[in-house]
């Protein structure tokens, strides 16, 4: 990566609010044209961090640097802040029309009334709101709310949008529908964006890379495929939606496996560790083969489990099983399988998963 | 009740005859009201605006000596004011003590503090991240503060009605520091007191409606005002 790709730059960044250190963030940049997604749980920092980078709160110290030039936060940084836009969990709006609202940036700019009418207009035609346009904002629902936010905040064609949330309001056929807009705008003008998700999902979706916040720092950060199938640890499997975390004592080693005592049984792992050490691992639920016979004798997988079917879950395009192995293991499944292996609450089957499929996160 | 509908007709012939006196008065009284409502707008929404964006040590103090003054009583005001602009007093210089702009002045202290602590509320009861969003979307500091009185238009025009309502229909401080000279600080609450103290009932009833005419017809102004920019 040259230095010239990189949009925004932090270094030793920490902010203090309310006399507590809520932000640590030694390292973090945003490249060109790139989407991150912020995750982590509430009060962790994803949105004091969005603010440090829009230069609207204090640096207890660290610096912020945008295109390589210093940001110094708080009013001084209007012409900083004209780069950029926010669009914050709640729309917002100003108490007047929807043209108005997606105008008022453009207006700050003071642009010509006819670079404004036609910004509008697209923006409105982008985000599906343009037969709102001469109502009330106060008036419109939720997901139009929403919309109207997004339009406005893209309306100044700003070089880095920053998104706090911004569906967390929203039921799910909004969400998922606006999802796909913003999905859409992003690729199609090309604007960097950092944007905070509690939904690992949106994150998937939307993001070039996934920054885990806990804390106030950023534990781990990659791509989408790196923070699934290498989490640092069991806080990002945990909030990468991995469900399958175990721990258990390493109990025999041998040529690059050993073997772990996970709820009474033995589960093979691949790597190397030291005998009756602590080791704590995870398997993807997808990594999880569901059957009725066992794979055990024509497979290469080292770890067959008989079990019976707790809970079964569908989740739209897959369904979650949930197994009882002795210990709790989650699979997840197509639609189609679950049909084909007349799966129900109760069923006997069989779980099997590679050696090579286990994520080792720690050993001692 | 006869002596009432008397004053309703006394008062009905006064203001089909135009009488010059009435006239005057109730111009005069329009005048100086308006004009200290307006300082006191000035003073009230920015000194309100600046004490509810900005965060310092004694604000809460402030904010109560602030709130306090909206119940101000105007004699009190009256009292201090007549003894700045007193012949010998720190102002006498200025020669203003029983002129218009004596009764203005009077005016504006009793207004400031309700525009301003209405300012002040009106602000501070916005969304905590609108001023966020306001800068995020690149405003200078003038334009969010702005902005950010748009928002809070409806409860301060509000504020701009009360502080109007209550200099209009005060007394104490008008007749203190304007002393009531009739064709130069007569305005309508003092001659009403004067015609009261007369016994002359039907002219006092009559200045009264007069006054709450006046009262109902800027209200109404400023109500449609309020209303008006309201879309859909």
């Amino acid at each position: 990566m040259s230095s010239s790709d990189v949009l925004l730059e932090v270094r030793d960044l920490t902010v203090v609010r309310g006399g507590s250190q809520v932000l640590r963030i030694p390292s973090f940049s945003l490249k060109c044209n790139e989407t991150i997604a912020l995750i982590g749980p509430n009060g962790t920092g994803k949105s004091s961090f969005l603010l440090a980078l829009a230069g609207l709160l204090p640096l207890a110290s660290g610096e912020i640097l945008f295109k390589q030039h210093k940001v110094v936060p708080g009013y001084a940084s209007t012409a900083y802040r004209r780069k950029l836009s926010m669009v914050f969990q709640e729309p917002l709006l100003f108490d007047t029309t929807v043209f108005e609202n997606v105008a008022a940036g453009l207006k700050m700019r003071r642009l010509p009334k006819q670079q404004i009418r036609e910004r509008v207009t697209a923006c409105l035609d982008r985000f599906r709101i343009a037969h709102l346009a001469e109502r009330s904002a106060r008036k419109i629902s939720g997901g139009e709310s929403q919309r109207t936010s997004l339009a406005r905040a893209f309306a100044t064609n700003p070089e880095i949008i920053l998104l706090d949330e911004p569906f967390v309001a929203l039921d799910p056929p909004s969400r998922q529908a606006l999802g796909d807009d913003l999905e859409h705008v992003l690729r199609e003008t090309g604007i960097s964006a950092i944007m905070t998700t509690h939904e690992q999902t949106e994150a998937l979706r939307l993001a070039d890379r996934i920054a885990v916040m806990q804390q106030g720092n950023i534990i781990q950060s990659g791509s989408p495929t790196e923070i699934m199938d290498q989490p640092a640890s069991e806080f990002v499997a945990t909030f990468a939606g991995m469900e399958n975390i175990f721990s258990g004592t390493v109990f025999e080693a041998d040529q690059g496996l050993f073997s772990m005592n996970v709820g009474g049984q033995t589960m093979k792992v691949m790597g190397s560790a030291n005998l009756n050490e602590t080791a704590v691992i995870c398997i993807h639920p997808e990594q999880v083969v569901v059957s009725l016979a066992s794979p055990e004798l024509d497979s290469s997988m080292r770890n067959v489990f008989s079990c019976t079917v707790r809970k079964i879950v569908q989740m739209g395009l897959f369904t979650k099983v949930y197994l009882d192995c002795g210990f709790k293991l989650v699979a997840s499944i197509t639609n189609q399988s679950l049909e084909r292996l007349t799966l129900q609450t109760g069923s006997q089957v069989f779980a099997s998963f590679k050696a090579t499929a286990v994520h080792v996160f720690r050993k001692g | 009740m006869e002596l009432f509908a008397e004053g309703i007709i006394k008062a009905w012939q006064l203001l089909i005859s135009l009488d010059s006196e009435v006239l005057a008065v109730t111009l005069l009284s329009l005048k100086v009201s308006g004009l200290a409502t307006l300082f006191s707008l000035v003073l009230g929404l920015g000194g309100g605006t600046l004490i509810a964006l900005t965060n310092f040590p004694g604000k809460r103090v402030l904010v109560s000596v602030v709130n306090t003054g909206m119940g101000l009583p105007p004699v009190v005001v009256g009292l201090f004011v007549t003894i700045l602009i007193w012949r010998n007093g720190p102002l006498g210089h200025l020669e203003l003590l029983y002129t218009p702009a004596a009764i203005i002045i009077a005016q504006t202290i009793i207004a400031t503090p309700i525009v301003m602590g209405i300012s002040i509320a009106s602000i501070q009861n916005l969304p905590a991240n609108l001023r966020l969003q306001i800068l995020a979307l690149g405003a200078s500091r003038i334009q969010m503060a702005w902005l950010l009185v748009k928002e809070a238009k409806l409860p301060l025009l509000a504020g701009v009605m009360a502080g109007f309502g209550g200099v209009i229909s005060e007394v104490g401080a008008s007749i203190m520091v304007g002393g009531n000279i009739k064709g130069y600080t007569r305005v309508l609450t003092t001659a009403t007191v004067m015609e009261t103290s007369r016994g002359n009932f039907d002219a006092a009833i009559a200045l009264s409606i007069i006054l709450l005419g006046l009262c109902f017809g800027v209200n109404y102004v400023l109500t449609v005002a309020q209303q008006r920019q309201r879309p859909r």
